[in-house]
C-alpha cells in the first residue's frame, strides 16, 4: 500500500466529517478541476476552536489530511491553530507519498482560511462578501508547484514566484523550464 | 475474504495452460535460440512456434510478428521507426486525440527531430471520424496512429475505414491494438494496417512478452541495435520463455473467443443495465454499442475516483481509475478530457473489466458494495452538499 497506516485509517473512518450550520468560519481551499476541494467549518468558544466540521473532495490522502488537521485543531485555542503546519500534518500522518505532499498543504490552507473568515467576521466584514468569497473558492486555479501559489491552467509562468514551468516529457507533471532536471521525476530534461 | 479482480486493462491472470507450457523453456529449454547446439535449437522451437500461434491470432504471416518487450515497446517501435524510416520526404504524424501515452509521447520525441503532429478530435463516445482523419492528412503525412479501442473507455474505433482512407493517399497505417487483440477479433489484412502492436497480458499471457506485426515490405527503423534476432529489427536476445507463453495465450484466446464472448458480453450489459438504476448522477464513459466485451466504465459524479477504488478494493474488488489523484502525474485522463468531459466529472473516473473467470455472482457482489462506498463518499463531498442545497432551493 502506497499510504501509511495512519493514513488508512484516517480514510476509512474520518472524524469530524460533515457541516457546521451558522458557523463562526468556513475555509474552502482547492478545486475539483486540480483533483482536490476542501471546506472546513469552525465553531468558536472563549477564542478556543469549540467544534470543526469538514468536507472533503478528493483523494484518499486529501480525506485522511483533513481528519487529521480537525484533530489536531479540535479544542486548541486560535493561536495554537494557527501554528499547525502542513507539514506538522504530514507528520503526524507518519508521511505522505511525494506526489500527495500537496494535499496536506490544502488541509492546513483550508483550517487558516476558516481562522482568517473568522477574524473578518469579527471585524464586521459583511458576512456577504465572506460567502461570496467562498462561492469563488471552487474557481480557484491549480498551484505553482514551487511556491504553492495559484496557477491558471496550462500556464507555463508562476506569476508568484516568476518561475518558467514546462510539462516533463517523462512524467507530465509541471518543472522549472530552465532546470536540467525534473522535479519530480528526476529525468535529464536537456536529453529528452 | 471475497476476491473479485475487475482490472482486465491492467493485467490478466495467467492461464494455467500458459503457465504449463512456459516453464519448460525455464527449465530444460533455457538455451539462447541464437545457438546452433540442440539446446539452442530447442528454444528456437518454441519462438517460432509461438510466432505462428500469435501470427494466426491475428492473421498475419509469421514472419511478420516481431517479438518485443511490452506494449509500449511495440508502439514506439512502429510510431518512430515508421516514421523515421521516411524522414527524408515526409515529418507529419497524424494521431487520435485518445492514443496511449506511449504512441503521443513518441510523437513528442519525433517533434525534437523535426516532425510534426495533428492530433485528430474525438466525439462524445471517444470515436474517431475517418473523414477527421481524411481532413488533417497532408503530402508530408508519414504515419497515422490510430488505436483499435480503448482501454480507458473501452470505444472501438473505425480502424478499418481509417486505413482505406490512408491507403488511398499511400499514407501508413499503426494501430495499437493492445487492448484488443486476444478479446475481439483482430484480422490485419481486414483491417489494412501497416503495423499493429499487441501484448500477451492483455489475453491471459504473461507480462514483459509482446509483438509488433509489420506488414511485409514496409520500411522501418531497428528498434534496438544489436544482433540479427528478429530479422536485425528488434535485437536482444529473445525472452523465450515469455514469447512461448505469449504463443500458447494467443492459441486458446482464438479457440476461446467465440465462449469468452458469449459470457462476457451479457455480464457487462447486466453491469451497466444495473448500476446506473442503483447508484444516481452515475454516467457511462465510451461508446454503449462499440466497446470491448469486457469492459464497462463510468464517471460518478460529486467524487473523486481513488476513494473509491481503495474502498473497493478493502472490499476485495479491484477496478481502475483515471482520475488526477490515482495518477501519478496528478492529471485527469486526457481520453476523458478529449471527449469532451468537464474536468471535475473526470475526476470520478472508474473502469470495471472483466476476466474470464467474472461471474454473474462477481457482479451482484459489486453491486451490493459499490452504491454504500458511494454515499459514504458523498457524504464527506462538499459539491454533494452544495448540489443538494442547489436542488433544494
Amino acid at each position: 500500500m502506497m499510504y501509511s497506516e495512519k493514513v488508512m485509517e484516517h480514510f476509512q473512518n474520518p472524524h469530524n466529517v460533515g457541516v457546521i450550520k451558522d458557523a463562526d468560519g468556513v475555509g474552502q481551499v482547492g478545486n475539483p478541476v486540480c483533483g482536490d476541494m476542501m471546506t472546513f467549518y469552525i465553531r468558536v468558544k472563549d477564542d478556543r476552536l469549540a467544534d470543526i466540521k469538514f468536507q472533503t473532495f478528493g483523494c484518499g490522502a486529501a480525506i485522511a489530511v483533513s481528519s487529521m488537521v480537525s484533530d489536531m485543531a479540535m479544542g486548541k485555542t486560535l493561536g495554537e491553530a494557527r501554528q499547525i503546519t502542513n507539514q506538522s500534518v504530514a507528520d503526524e500522518l507518519g508521511g505522505l507519498p511525494k506526489n500527495k505532499l500537496h494535499c496536506s498543504n490544502l488541509g492546513a490552507d483550508a483550517l487558516h482560511k476558516a481562522l482568517e473568515d473568522y477574524e473578518n467576521r469579527k471585524k464586521g466584514i459583511a458576512a456577504a462578501e465572506v460567502q461570496e468569497s467562498a462561492a469563488h473558492g471552487d474557481e480557484e486555479p491549480c498551484s505553482c508547484p514551487y511556491c504553492e501559489g495559484p496557477l491558471e491552467e496550462l500556464e507555463d509562468f508562476c506569476t508568484k514566484c516568476q518561475v518558467e514551468l514546462k510539462e516533463c516529457p517523462s512524467c507530465g507533471q509541471l518543472t522549472n523550464k530552465t532546470g536540467e532536471k525534473c522535479s519530480h521525476c528526476g529525468a535529464n530534461l536537456a536529453t529528452i | 475474504m471475497t476476491r473479485v479482480y475487475l482490472d482486465h486493462i491492467a493485467a490478466t491472470p495467467l492461464h494455467p495452460l500458459v503457465l504449463e507450457a512456459m516453464l519448460p523453456y525455464l527449465r530444460e529449454n533455457f538455451g539462447n535460440p541464437q545457438s546452433l547446439h540442440t539446446a539452442g535449437q530447442n528454444a528456437v522451437a518454441g519462438l517460432e512456434e509461438a510466432r505462428q500461434r500469435v501470427a494466426a491470432l491475428i492473421n498475419a504471416d509469421p514472419a511478420e510478428v516481431y517479438f518485443t518487450s511490452c506494449g509500449s515497446e511495440s508502439n514506439n517501435f512502429a510510431v518512430k521507426g515508421l516514421a523515421l524510416a521516411q524522414r527524408e520526404r515526409k515529418n507529419h504524424l497524424v494521431l487520435s486525440s485518445i492514443e496511449h501515452q506511449s504512441v503521443l509521447h513518441s510523437s513528442k520525441s519525433l517533434e525534437k527531430l523535426g516532425f510534426k503532429t495533428t492530433l485528430v478530435p474525438v466525439d462524445k463516445f471517444g470515436l474517431i471520424d475517418p473523414t477527421e482523419v481524411k481532413k488533417a492528412l497532408t503530402k508530408e503525412t508519414a504515419l497515422v496512429s490510430v488505436m483499435l479501442a480503448n482501454s480507458e473507455v473501452g470505444t472501438i474505433e473505425p480502424v478499418r475505414e481509417i486505413a482505406q482512407v490512408c491507403r488511398a493517399q499511400n499514407v501508413l497505417v499503426h494501430t495499437d491494438a493492445v487492448a484488443a487483440a486476444g478479446n475481439i477479433p483482430v484480422d490485419v489484412r481486414d483491417l489494412g494496417v501497416d503495423s499493429l502492436s499487441l501484448a500477451a497480458d492483455q489475453f491471459y499471457g504473461p507480462k514483459g512478452s509482446a509483438a509488433l506485426f509489420l506488414k511485409k515490405g514496409t520500411r522501418i527503423l531497428p528498434f534496438l541495435d544489436g544482433g540479427i534476432q528478429e530479422g536485425g529489427r528488434r535485437a536482444g536476445t529473445e525472452n523465450v520463455a515469455g514469447i512461448v507463453g505469449m504463443g500458447k495465450a494467443a492459441e486458446i484466446a482464438k479457440q476461446e473467443m467465440p465462449n469468452r464472448l458469449k459470457k462476457l458480453i451479457p455480464l457487462r450489459e447486466s453491469l451497466i443495465n444495473r448500476l446506473p438504476q442503483k447508484v444516481g448522477h452515475l454516467y457511462l464513459t465510451g461508446h454503449p454499442d462499440k466497446r470491448l466485451p469486457h469492459h464497462a466504465s463510468f464517471v460518478v459524479e460529486f467524487i473523486e475516483g481513488e476513494g473509491m477504488l481503495l474502498f473497493l478494493d478493502m472490499k476485495g474488488i479491484s477496478v481502475s481509475s483515471g482520475s488526477a489523484c490515482t495518477s501519478k502525474a496528478l492529471k485527469a485522463s486526457h481520453v476523458l478530457l478529449a471527449m469532451g468531459m468537464d474536468h471535475a466529472l473526470a475526476q470520478g473516473s472508474l473502469v470495471f473489466s472483466l476476466i474470464d473467470e467474472t461471474s454473474a455472482g462477481d457482479i451482484d457482489y459489486l453491486l451490493e458494495e459499490f452504491p454504500p462506498i458511494i454515499d459514504r463518499l458523498r457524504r464527506m463531498s462538499p459539491l454533494y452538499t452544495k448540489y443538494l442545497e442547489e436542488k433544494a432551493k
